[in-house]
């Protein structure tokens, strides 16, 4: 079974974003997007100061099977991103919850996320 | 789905099953990376059970199988050895590739492609009439390829025996133990044996391989491995449309006897003397990312296409091999996610046995 974390929140397109509670949040792909990919192989990420729309394409992680967008969960600034990955693109699959995260970014708020056990419905 | 004998080892050791063409078959069993490696440095085995075993028997099984493939049997004159090959439609594209292991010249044994075994035998069965051979598809055969350059060795200490009748095979041959079937072939490009047998020894010849740590390996690995070795998948690099002319498989079309008037021989005939337009090559990507099926490619000689993209874990970036423009040299782009990369164009294979060759 993939591992849902109760300290954070999920999108439908199995990303995960945590709450710092200073108007920042991190953001990573789900223990089941992760499996569901498999190996990953590179993941592009945006750079510092660029600013997203909901529900834009602002990363991509692509593992040897395929390639798949990651989504913004609302309009965003992304304020740094995780640089380890360009080299231990793996992180993601060995911790996605934790080393693997993909960015950080401010926004004023987020609408319509799930918890974490409505999210774990969803994946039954 | 359909199940090979091997179904339920694969859940026990945590594959990942998909459907692959209606075989439901394990896609790794936990990182498909890992099993390239193992492949690469050591051994590892894949259950290809779902691939079809033709047995061709009767007094023209020479005569037969002169017309009905691209490649001329008559080379194989020792019990065992192997001939790839391509059988060809009328129009010079590929029905099926495929290898024939020579047992005698009344008797050769074929390995088709799983999801174009019905087609195939079809196909087989309208050419054969007014020969004199008997098609026997062997149904009830499972496959087990051993792969890697501990390979060979690891079966030796699994199978008794094997050692005996196999040990001194080259490459691209085969011998038989009782009901087993060893050839020294595979699709990896590193040293080993694939090994028909009868389905109900799958299972427990399957165990005897882990017995002695040969880790079993998915379809994944299988894939990029053949990719990094340059090898051609049908559907892919050829198929009914392609020529082998057009899919640098022209190796393993035989024109030299003119009296051999084999199946598709007139429109290959056609096609070289006005020249092909596009062939495959090998591509590998300058910068980031993973080269994915069906991109657009830009040549200094036109335009072509992926036609198989992946990363290559041995060499640790993006290869693919695409159809290209004959002619097509030096870099390319490739339309990635709506951005143009740049890649070299190579000739595969891009690895054997364990080396980088690009």
């Amino acid at each position: 079974m993939s591992e849902v974390r109760d300290d954070r929140q999920y999108t439908e397109t199995h990303e995960w974003i945590l709450d710092n509670g200073d108007g920042t949040y991190t953001m990573g792909i789900s223990d089941h997007a992760q499996a569901l990919l498999g190996d990953m192989v590179y993941v592009e990420l945006p750079s510092e100061g660029d600013e997203a729309s909901a529900e834009d394409e602002f990363c991509v992680v692509e593992s040897v099977k395929a390639a798949s967008g990651v989504y913004a969960p609302t309009d965003l600034e992304v304020l740094e991103t995780n640089e380890v990955l360009d080299d231990e693109p793996e992180l993601v699959n060995s911790s996605c919850y934790d080393d693997g995260w993909l960015v950080k970014f401010k926004s004023d708020g987020i609408d319509g996320l799930m918890d974490a056990k409505t999210y774990a419905e969803t994946l039954d | 789905m359909k199940h090979t004998p091997l179904y339920q080892a694969h859940i026990d050791a945590g594959g990942k099953m998909v459907d692959f063409g209606g075989w439901e078959m394990p896609l790794n069993y936990g990182s498909q990376i890992q099993e390239h490696h193992q492949v690469r440095n050591d051994v590892g085995m894949f259950d290809v059970s779902h691939m079809t075993t033709v047995d061709f028997k009767g007094a023209e099984a020479k005569n037969f199988l002169q017309t009905l493939i691209a490649n001329d049997v008559a080379k194989l004159k020792d019990a065992g050895k192997a001939l790839y090959s391509c059988m060809l439609n009328k129009t010079g594209g590929v029905v099926d590739d495929l290898i024939v292991y020579y047992q005698d010249d009344e008797y050769y044994r074929m390995v088709i492609n799983a999801g174009t075994t019905e087609k195939d035998i079809a196909w087989i069965n309208a050419q054969v009439e007014g020969f004199d051979v008997v098609v026997e598809p062997k149904l009830d055969l499972a496959m087990i390829a051993v792969q890697g350059p501990n390979a060979r060795q690891k079966v030796y200490e699994a199978i008794p025996g094997v050692e005996d009748v196999a040990g001194e095979l080259k490459p691209f041959n085969s011998a038989s133990l009782g009901g087993l079937f060893i050839a020294r072939t595979g699709y990896t490009g590193e040293d080993g044996f694939e090994i028909m047998l009868p389905e109900k020894s799958a299972e427990f010849t399957w165990k005897m391989l882990m017995g002695v740590g040969v880790k079993p390996c998915g379809l994944g690995a299988r894939d990029t491995l053949r990719l990094e070795a340059g090898m051609s998948l049908y559907g892919s690099e050829m198929n009914e449309e392609i020529s082998p002319l057009e899919a640098a498989l022209t190796w393993t079309v035989d024109l030299t006897n003119e009296d051999r008037r084999f199946v598709g021989r007139d429109a290959l005939e056609t096609l070289r003397d006005k020249g092909a337009n596009n062939t495959v090559v090998g591509l590998v990507l300058e910068g980031k990312g993973v080269i994915r099926d069906h991109q657009r490619v830009v040549t200094n000689n036109g335009e072509g296409e992926v036609t198989s993209g992946t990363f290559s874990p041995t060499m640790n970036k993006a290869i693919a091999l695409a159809s290209v423009p004959k002619g097509s040299e030096g870099l390319c782009e490739i339309e990635m996610r709506n951005k143009m990369v740049s890649a070299k164009i190579v000739k595969p294979p891009f690895v054997r046995n364990g080396k980088v060759l690009v």
